[in-house]
């Protein structure tokens, strides 16, 4: 009671919170210098590795080999197949993966009722997007290159990746489905909608910048994957029309599998570096557009 | 519930009858043997304390309840006669529009927040719709303040604004009955005001329930005023009987504050 104006303990209490806030200081310091040496570090780190394959690859980035097919008769590098390839696999396998994908976050978002079949089915797309790409390689190998009979090909390959990119599109799409408030939906259905006209006119939509994310998260997915290839779409260099490219039996290299090619079996590493650049400017690209369409859907 | 001589006067025009009705949402028995009839071109309002069934009362009505797993119900509904039971769903909906605590209205423009009803019940032609919502925005006396801005987000409105949209968005599809679970509470007091006026108007051609914690609110619109206990409708009359001499020592306790 007498200690009301309470000069003799906050004496030491004001001591002791200037000894806290000294010791803070310094932690806090210390701290902030080793953020600003992990920033240095990785800035240091990317812009060098970008800097070099620029380096060694720019020069070699010429019309030439973006127009052409390789020839061993004139010694001809071209990746033009490559491009072609790589197109024609994304659009494939997104054929496939996006209807599926968002049918299925739907599905599991909307409409099941059984916690329990979700949460199993939840368990199993965390699973499948933390397994190795390579072992993707080895059952699409066995199921649509062999069991399915459509040889080593750009359909086959395109059909692993969509299994690959399924995980991704089926998450991030109930992750945005996730974000859609309640009230939108008891709104939409206390005005007569129907579940499906609920979800088409109001939930989807909302849910649109998400789900371009996922879609652009697995193009970047594609156009890095190799291993995945190798065994299923083949290393074939010829030029495929897109009619070719949905038929079994017609193989090709995708750039990323290109890269591999002639970097590790023929050694040309100008060749290599170029195509890095390449594949570079393109991932620059889709991370840069995934940015600026997120940001415009939002609106 | 104490049945009181004016009921059977009401019964005749009447839009909604609940008969012996029973809600379980699991075992939780939420509501108890309802019985109420709702007259037409009336505001009723809904009163009691937090938890006691209202919002699950008003939810049953145009069988928003259906939504939720685990929710059993007895007992009758009948909406002019018919057993809600019958209607599909989303006819049922069209029919008993609702309003919710929070204003809700959709991430598109305020046209279309309006034509969202009218074009699931398949109206589609420009002239019709821009009709629809001409009137709906007018009924909902909200569209001076929005006629220059129709293409424009419904989300860059203020509250009261949004929360009025809402309210005309739901007589675009022309209901018989408007249901408010306390659509005013979230609103300051020009807005509240403003909805109130506004459903002393409406209930000229729609009949009203409306669930409300706000006492003066039910005393100075409600004709009818039912006051819920644990999921028992213990009085139900009009509103100045219930604030002026209640029947039942329990709304009377409620009402004057000593409880809830
Ligand atoms: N979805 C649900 N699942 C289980 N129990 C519920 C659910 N919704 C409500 N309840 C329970 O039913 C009872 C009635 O709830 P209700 O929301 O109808 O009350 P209320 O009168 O509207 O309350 P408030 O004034 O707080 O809005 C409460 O005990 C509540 O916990
Ligand atoms: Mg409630």
């Amino acid at each position: 009671m007498m200690d009301i104006s309470g000069t003799n303990t906050s004496d030491a209490i004001l001591t002791a919170k200037a000894g806290i806030s000294a010791k803070r200081k310094a932690k806090i310091g210390a701290l902030k210098g080793l953020m600003y040496f992990a920033a240095a570090l990785t800035t240091v780190l990317l812009v060098g590795i970008i800097g070099y394959i620029f380096f060694r690859g720019v020069p070699h980035v010429t019309w030439n080999l973006l127009s052409t097919t390789p020839s061993l008769l004139t010694d001809n590098i071209g990746i033009l197949p490559n491009i072609l390839n790589t197109l024609y696999i994304i659009i494939i396998a997104l054929v496939f993966a996006l209807p599926i994908g968002v049918g299925t976050a739907v599905y599991l978002n909307e409409y099941a009722t059984n916690k329990k079949l979700v949460r199993v089915i939840e368990l199993a797309t965390e699973t499948l997007s933390g397994i190795p790409s390579i072992i993707y390689g080895l059952a699409g190998m066995l199921i649509f290159v062999q069991a399915m009979n459509m040889g080593t090909s750009i359909l086959a390959g395109a059909l692993t990746l969509a299994v690959m990119t399924l995980p991704i599109i089926i998450r991030t799409t109930q992750e945005a489905l996730k974000t859609v408030p309640d009230s939108y939906r008891e709104g939409a259905l206390a005005l007569g909608a129907g579940r499906w006209h609920m979800v088409r006119t109001v939930v989807l939509p909302s849910a649109m910048d998400g789900i371009v994310t996922g879609i652009i998260l697995s193009i970047g997915r594609i156009v890095g994957e190799s291993a995945a290839l190798l065994y299923t779409a083949g290393m074939a260099n010829e030029i495929l029309t897109p009619l070719k490219s949905i038929t079994p039996g017609n193989a090709g290299a995708t750039l990323t599998v290109s890269l591999y090619m002639y970097a590790k079996e023929r050694g040309q590493f100008d060749v290599a570096f170029a195509i890095a650049v390449i594949l570079l400017i393109i991932t620059f690209v889709i991370n840069i557009s995934a940015k600026l369409l997120g940001k415009k859907l939002k609106k | 519930m104490i049945f009181t001589e004016k009921r059977q006067g009401d019964f005749m025009s009447s839009v909604i009858e609940t008969k012996d009705l029973n809600l379980w949402y699991g075992k939780h028995h939420a509501l108890m043997d309802i019985n109420m009839a709702v007259p037409k071109n009336q505001i009723t309002a809904l009163i009691g304390p937090s938890g006691c069934g209202k919002s699950t009362f008003l939810r049953t009505l145009n069988r928003m309840n259906d939504q939720i797993e685990g929710v059993r119900i007895e007992g009758e509904i009948s909406l002019r006669g018919e057993n809600i039971k019958n209607l599909d769903a989303n006819v049922l909906r069209s029919r008993v529009g609702m309003v919710f605590q929070k204003a809700n209205p959709f991430p598109m423009s305020i046209y279309d927040n309006i034509a969202y009803g009218p074009r699931i019940l398949g109206v589609h032609k420009k002239k019709e719709l821009d009709e629809i919502v001409e009137t709906s925005l007018k009924q909902a006396a909200i569209w001076d303040e929005c006629k220059d801005r129709l293409k424009t987000s419904a989300l860059g409105m203020s509250g009261g604004q949004q929360q009025r949209l809402c309210i005309a968005r739901a007589l675009a599809v022309k209901p018989e009955v408007l249901l408010l679970d306390e659509s005013t509470s979230a609103l300051d007091p020009v807005s509240t005001s403003k909805i109130e006026d506004l459903l002393l108007e409406l209930k000229k051609k729609y009949t009203i329930i409306m669930v409300t914690h706000n006492m003066q609110q039910a005393a100075r619109i409600a004709d009818r005023t039912a006051f819920f206990l644990l999921g028992e409708l213990i009085e139900y009359d009009n509103t100045e009987k219930i604030f002026s001499h209640p029947a039942d020592k329990r709304t009377e306790d409620y009402i004057t504050g000593r409880f809830g």
